[in-house]
């Protein structure tokens, strides 16, 4: 089976701290994986490490047959800021970046795209509406339509459901779902832990260090979990004894 | 009499119509970069590199006297390394850029104030940090207008990267190589527009003219293309307003310029239908159902 996205002995940080050290995994193509773990367990770094804004402090990571191109990354909520002054229809033209880049301009066609994705994520007549008046659940459908847009192999969630209501939740899920089943890679980074046993079929279980990957059933179980919150706690220390001293 | 007031000062003197010249070309080249400054929440970088360029525009006084073209090479130089320092130290230090701007565009004005009060005059000290609007020759009038259409013309191209790495950083990286070339040329059009500004208004007044009408803007409209339209209309009647004040009045123009642009900047914060404080005040229409 072929892989997505392979970390070898990947180690990742900041400031030449790392925040995730030795990880040794593959993504597997076509694969839906949650990438669970405690707070400051390294999940949302792993991510900035695959679209590549942050270099490897050591070992490797490796895209396989995918270029940069064909990643579509959602940032967290937080990342943006929301008192810009854009509108909803020109937050998610910025999808269609790889065919008209920083300089070129929206054909007909491309404006069509554009309100069909709106569209595709309920965001009707929300079109003018600047980003900052939107609620948590709207900004994220928003950011969804972008996604779609992208129209990317690789699709990277950070935190895509938090702070966000059930009906939003339950259709931005069948949009991931629809990904999934059109044999689009999906990883996304999820806090909760029935979420992922619903619609996750692999899981990433990170704590700085791998802790466990594969079924979702298989990683999830409580000892593993006890351990990952073990480990990050042991994180708590200096950041050369984490992880590895609790392991 | 409206005609004698607001337009026979332009009409009879040369020097007027330099100094509105020179006013306008600055309005146009750096009140946008006055926008984004203000909406990548760095108003305040904008004022520390205008004291960054002294000590620059001091060693070319030094070197060349009251030379244009010394003193512009000078301020761009010691505007740039400052913002290049200070960028360095916040990515190989544990030091955030705030700081290191801080620290070096202190020494950098240390060293400025220095070098202006020790080896030149009151009036050249008063020069640098004032500005000579009333006086602009030709040289400088085209030194102002290459800035303002280069200013325009590197902005438009670089629109859409500027816009993204104000909004949303993380995805401009992930989509893009430009962001830190974005984020360079932005800085450099910032220097630039200071060192241009301040031969007309002075290191201290060139950051007004780019944050005043900028922030007055915020409060009428709320989208970017808006804001820059409205800012640079903000700057412009504030140059106009202040130029004749200063005429009728025998005011230092730079000062009567900015603070136009701060009684206009205190109208829209009162009044401005976006966020201002009459429309925070007013009763809010019902919910729609």
């Amino acid at each position: 089976m072929t892989y997505a996205v392979a970390f070898q002995d990947l180690s990742l940080g900041y400031d030449r701290l790392p925040a995730v050290q030795n990880l040794d995994s593959q993504i597997t193509e076509g694969s839906l994986t949650a990438i669970v773990g405690p707070n400051g367990a390294g999940k949302s770094t792993l991510l900035k490490g695959v679209i590549g804004t942050l270099a490897p402090l050591g070992g490797r990571l490796s895209l396989g047959t995918l270029a940069r191109d064909d990643i579509a990354y959602l940032p967290q909520q937080s990342d943006i800021d929301r008192s810009f002054p854009l509108s909803v229809v020109d937050l998610v033209a910025l999808g269609l970046w790889r065919e008209i880049g920083a300089f070129g301009s929206l054909s007909r066609a491309s404006r069509q795209r554009v309100a069909e994705a709106i569209s595709a994520v309920g965001l009707e007549g929300f079109e003018t509406r600047p980003i900052g008046s939107l609620s948590g659940g709207q900004m994220q459908r928003a950011l969804f339509a972008r996604l779609l847009l992208q129209d990317a192999r690789l699709v990277l969630l950070d935190e895509p459901f938090t702070a966000i209501d059930t009906k939003t939740m339950a259709d931005l899920l069948a949009v991931v779902q629809r990904w999934h089943g059109e044999g689009r890679t999906v990883v996304a980074v999820l806090h909760d832990i029935d979420t992922v046993r619903a619609y996750f079929p692999e899981t990433l279980l990170l704590a700085r260090e791998l802790v466990a990957h594969g079924p979702t059933a298989e990683v999830l179980t409580a000892e593993n979990q006890f351990r990952a919150r073990q480990m990050c706690e042991a994180c708590a220390g200096p950041p050369h004894t984490c992880g590895r001293s609790a392991a | 009499m409206i005609w004698e007031a607001l337009v026979q000062p332009f009409a009879d003197f040369g020097f007027m119509r330099r100094a509105l010249l020179g006013c306008i070309a600055i309005s146009v080249g750096a009140t946008p970069v006055g926008v984004f400054l203000m909406l990548r929440r760095m108003s305040l970088t904008g004022d520390a590199m205008a004291h960054a360029i002294l000590p620059g525009a001091a060693v070319g006084y030094l070197i060349a006297g009251l030379s244009l073209g010394a003193m512009t090479i000078g301020g761009l130089i010691a505007g740039m390394a400052v913002a290049l320092l200070s960028g360095f130290v916040a990515r190989a230090t544990a030091l955030r850029e705030d700081a290191s701007l801080a620290a070096f565009y202190l020494i950098s004005l240390a060293v400025g104030v220095l070098i202006v009060s020790t080896r030149g005059s009151n009036v050249d000290l008063m020069h640098v940090l004032f500005g000579t609007v009333l006086a602009l020759n030709d040289a400088a009038l085209i030194l102002l207008c290459s800035i303002a259409s280069l200013t325009v013309l590197t902005l438009a191209g670089l629109f859409r990267p500027l816009v993204l790495e104000c909004a949303d950083p993380m995805f401009l990286r992930s989509v893009s190589g430009l962001s830190a070339v974005t984020h360079f040329t932005f800085l450099t059009l910032v220097v630039l527009n200071l060192v241009g500004g301040f031969h007309a208004l002075g290191t201290l007044m060139a950051v007004g003219i780019m944050i005043l009408p900028a922030a007055a803007a915020r409060f009428w409209v709320a989208s970017i293309g808006r804001l820059i339209a409205v800012a640079m209309a903000v700057a412009i009647v504030s140059s106009v307003i202040g130029l004749l004040l200063s005429y009728h009045f025998s005011l230092p123009s730079g000062p009567a310029i900015i603070l136009v642009a701060g009684f206009l900047y205190g109208l829209s914060l009162l009044l401005g239908p976006v966020g201002g404080l009459a429309a925070r005040a007013l009763p809010r229409p019902p919910l729609e159902t």
